[in-house]
């Protein structure tokens, strides 16, 4: 490439070729633009093949012509460094910019200007476009799930009420701060228990029993993503230590554990915590399926959690632990007040990972019959009334996991950007 | 004494613990199963299956045993595991690079794909192919060919199937083109080693990939026909294709989700390990006077692959884990056909879960060993 030296720009003539290669570029975007918005093809004179790869040379040749090592004007440089080093990379770069001229006017169709969301009924759906009628209506069950109706601000007021204690921790002052640990690792998952048990379950202080079953929908996934946080952390803490503890029996025991619960599939752990695990309780002890599920994610989990956290205990040096030991702290002593908090920072990012494997995890428990959202979408969409609107449900429920998973990366990130400099 | 008693106690504790549990459970098992009528064994392993499988690689009807099932079920597994895994290496190379390149807006639209598909759960992704996008093609008679032999229809793809004629001939010849092939690298190595010499070893060894094979349809009896899926009209309304290969809906959603998904780590994974190489490295390269492509084949790639292998085997484990979510969509597989139907109708959980349990426990286990040779055996000896 480098021998087309040809219609190649010098600095006392670049004017010429810029103007030129403005045009062309002009031309070709032009032309694809007509063609996706308006329909029309300016160059249907020509054979079909030679139409549909016009604009592509057209603005090949204008890339081509106006590159130029240094211009000194700062817009031109700045595209050639970027977007045109190359006759390859122009190439992409048209590409690209045509797929998403090309792909717009189908998708905005789609989504907006075709899209219905009026109405109540299937027959309101008339346009080509999607049919948000179908979210609109069944936007309660894809939240709540099979939850009464006139009961949901149960739900609602446990959801606030946890999300208001969670930020009890930014209030006290100094004096309390030594407390905070203890708060979130013992006593918010108590109380949060607590109030998922009688609020959302009820059955006491006259509140109506709601069966596990009733549950389901978003909330259900923060049920579940939240209580499998909170068990998985503490258990995965404890299988690191035992992998890296120096007594053979409590090693060998932590290795076996993790190793097998990172082998199998979530799924056959699921079917093992439906199927499998009543085998083996007591005869007339009952567990109610939701418990089972959140046990049977949580151990999963844990193992996972296990090892990011030995990644942290192994990257620490070895001087940190000789410290401690020559302070005189026992092995818990030193490990509370030394080595983890030390080892977790280090591993917020990989912690963040898992836990986002888990809240992605989560719409695997339909293979026990609880109907999380995208379990909802599959009972909705077989609904007599409501055929053949799958696409919508599916786009709604990416668009919600997306936007909680990629929060919580960004999130993870910030604190992994934050903790660095402490270092 | 003190000391060691120190050591000893912790140690017993758990292992009672251990044992009490696994010990209940096993009590709480036994008198269950007593109480059921149940016996513990493997005897159902031989008995008829009398369920049929939609799809399957070997030759598989109701009259097989359960133990056949579970070989249809664990193939059919790895089938979707291998293509995945070939469909995601692809994607995830061509991605990753895409991440580093100069171009920004290649650049962003790699990034842009990584944060896309690797924040949506994957169940929600298989259910969009199968449910939504595989929903929305044409039925088998209104279907237009592909290239006038491929036909995408709702009912799955159907394309041409190879008819071979002495396929042992041609193997023998594949065979002997890649010994042929790693004998003249040697050569070409050591050949560069005492005289500087380079041969142009990629070139011959297509042209041996290519020539050697074709030598055996010349001369070998080799032959290979096209067996082309043809519509085939039924009853009035029923159309099927006779001939090609019908490759089921559930594979084409299954694979394309598990590639498009695991493409995204793998992309994360190639794009560490090129950016782990220090910059000193590529100008070294470049200040002996090594071309751009030596650079890369010379000196980044061997020291990035010691980077991107070890967490890449990891997305391929894990690709194979997760192509047990194949159940969700009714794809027979290992899950599907061996936890689910043989379940249902044996009832015998405690087997059937342990069995399918082990089986995934022993893929891991198997290719994790391997890593760790590999990576015992790439890794930088330091002096």
């Amino acid at each position: 490439m480098n021998k087309l030296n040809f219609l190649r720009p010098n600095i006392e003539n670049l004017n010429t070729y810029l103007y030129s290669g403005i045009f062309l570029i002009s031309i070709a975007i032009l032309d694809v633009t007509l063609n996706s918005f308006f329909n029309t093809n300016i160059t249907s004179f020509l054979p079909n093949f030679i139409s549909f790869l016009l604009p592509l040379i057209i603005g090949t040749v204008g890339l081509h012509i106006i590159r130029i090592e240094f211009s000194g004007i700062k817009n031109l440089d700045l595209l050639n460094k970027n977007i045109n080093t190359n006759t390859f990379n122009a190439v992409l770069t048209l590409l690209i910019i045509f797929a998403v001229i090309k792909s717009i006017p189908p998708f905005l169709s789609w989504f907006i200007i075709d899209a219905t969301i009026s109405g109540d009924t299937k027959e309101a759906c008339t346009g080509t476009g999607a049919c948000w009628t179908y979210i609109k209506i069944w936007l309660n069950r894809f939240i709540y799930g099979m939850y009464p109706n006139e009961l949901q601000w149960r739900i609602n007021l446990s959801f606030i009420a946890l999300i208001a204690l969670a930020f009890v921790g930014l209030i006290p002052s100094e004096k309390f701060k030594k407390f905070l640990t203890l708060y979130y690792v013992v006593i918010y998952p108590i109380i949060a228990f607590v109030l998922i048990y009688y609020l959302i379950s009820g059955g006491a202080f006259g509140l109506e029993w709601v069966e596990t079953g009733a549950w389901g929908g978003l909330s259900l996934t923060f049920i579940v993503s939240f209580f499998c946080l909170i068990f998985c952390f503490p258990v995965g803490m404890f299988l690191a230590l035992g992998r890296r503890s120096e007594l053979p029996t409590v090693r060998y025991i932590s290795v076996g554990f993790i190793e097998f619960w990172r082998g199998v599939p979530l799924i056959t752990v699921l079917f093992m915590s439906s199927v499998m695990f009543p085998m083996f309780l007591p005869e007339d002890f009952f567990m109610d399926k939701l418990v089972r599920v959140i046990i049977a994610i949580s151990l999963f989990e844990a193992a996972y959690v296990a090892e990011v956290i030995r990644g942290g205990l192994q990257a620490l040096p070895r001087g940190q632990y000789d410290a401690a030991k020559s302070l005189g702290m026992g092995y818990w002593k030193m490990h509370i007040f030394v080595i983890l908090p030390q080892a977790l920072k280090l591993v917020i990012p990989g912690i963040a990972n898992t836990f986002l494997a888990l809240v992605k995890d989560t719409p695997l428990i339909f293979v026990v019959g609880l109907l999380e959202i995208v379990g909802m979408l599959n009972l909705a969409k077989t609904n007599p009334k409501w055929l053949g609107y799958a696409m919508e449900g599916y786009v709604f429920a990416a668009i919600i996991f997306w936007i909680i998973c990629y929060a919580m990366s960004k999130y993870s990130y910030n604190l992994e950007i934050k903790y660095k400099t402490d270092r | 004494m003190n000391f060691k008693l120190n050591k000893i106690i912790p140690q017993l504790a758990t292992l009672l613990a251990v044992i009490l549990v696994f010990g209940f459970l096993t009590y709480n098992a036994q008198v269950n199963m007593d109480n059921r009528g149940i016996e513990f064994g493997f005897g159902f392993l031989t008995q008829e299956s009398s369920f049929d499988v939609q799809f399957s690689l070997i030759d598989y009807d109701g009259s097989h045993s359960y133990a056949r099932a579970y070989l249809v079920g664990l193939l059919n597994t790895l089938l979707v595991a291998f293509i995945g895994i070939i469909l995601s290496t692809i994607l995830g190379v061509i991605v990753g690079i895409a991440r580093l390149s100069p171009n920004y807006l290649i650049e962003r639209t790699a990034a842009w794909y990584v944060e896309f598909f690797r924040n949506i759960p994957l169940l929600l992704q298989i259910f969009f192919w199968y449910f939504a996008a595989l929903r929305a093609l044409p039925l088998p008679q209104d279907t237009e060919p592909m290239l006038g032999v491929f036909f995408l229809t709702i009912k799955g793809l159907f394309v041409p199937r190879f008819v071979w004629e002495n396929l042992d001939i041609f193997f023998y010849s594949i065979i002997a083109a890649i010994i042929s092939i790693i004998v003249i690298r040697n050569y070409a190595r050591k050949l560069q080693e005492n005289e500087g010499k380079q041969l142009p070893v990629f070139y011959i060894s297509i042209g041996l990939f290519i020539i050697l094979p074709l030598i055996t349809f010349l001369v070998g009896g080799v032959s290979l026909n096209f067996s082309i899926p043809e519509l085939e009209q039924m009853s009035n309304t029923s159309f099927k294709y006779k001939g090609g290969l019908g490759i089921p809906p559930e594979l084409i959603a299954l694979t394309l989700a598990l590639g498009l998904y695991t493409a995204t780590f793998i992309a994360e994974c190639v794009r560490a390990g090129i950016q782990g190489i220090s910059k000193g490295q590529k100008e070294a390269a470049a200040s002996i006077g090594l071309t751009p492509n030596q650079i890369l084949k010379l000196v980044i790639m061997p020291q990035a692959l010691r980077i991107i292998i070890p967490p890449t085997t990891n997305q391929y484990l894990n690709l194979t884990k997760n192509s047990s979510l194949a159940a969700a969509i009714a794809y027979p597989d290992l899950v599907l056909i061996f936890a689910g139907t043989a379940l249902m109708q044996t009832g015998r959980a405690i087997e059937i879960v342990s069995i399918t349990m082990l089986t995934y426990l022993s893929i891991s286990l198997s290719i994790s060993v391997l890593m760790n040779w590999y990576n015992k055996k790439i890794a930088i000896k330091e002096k």
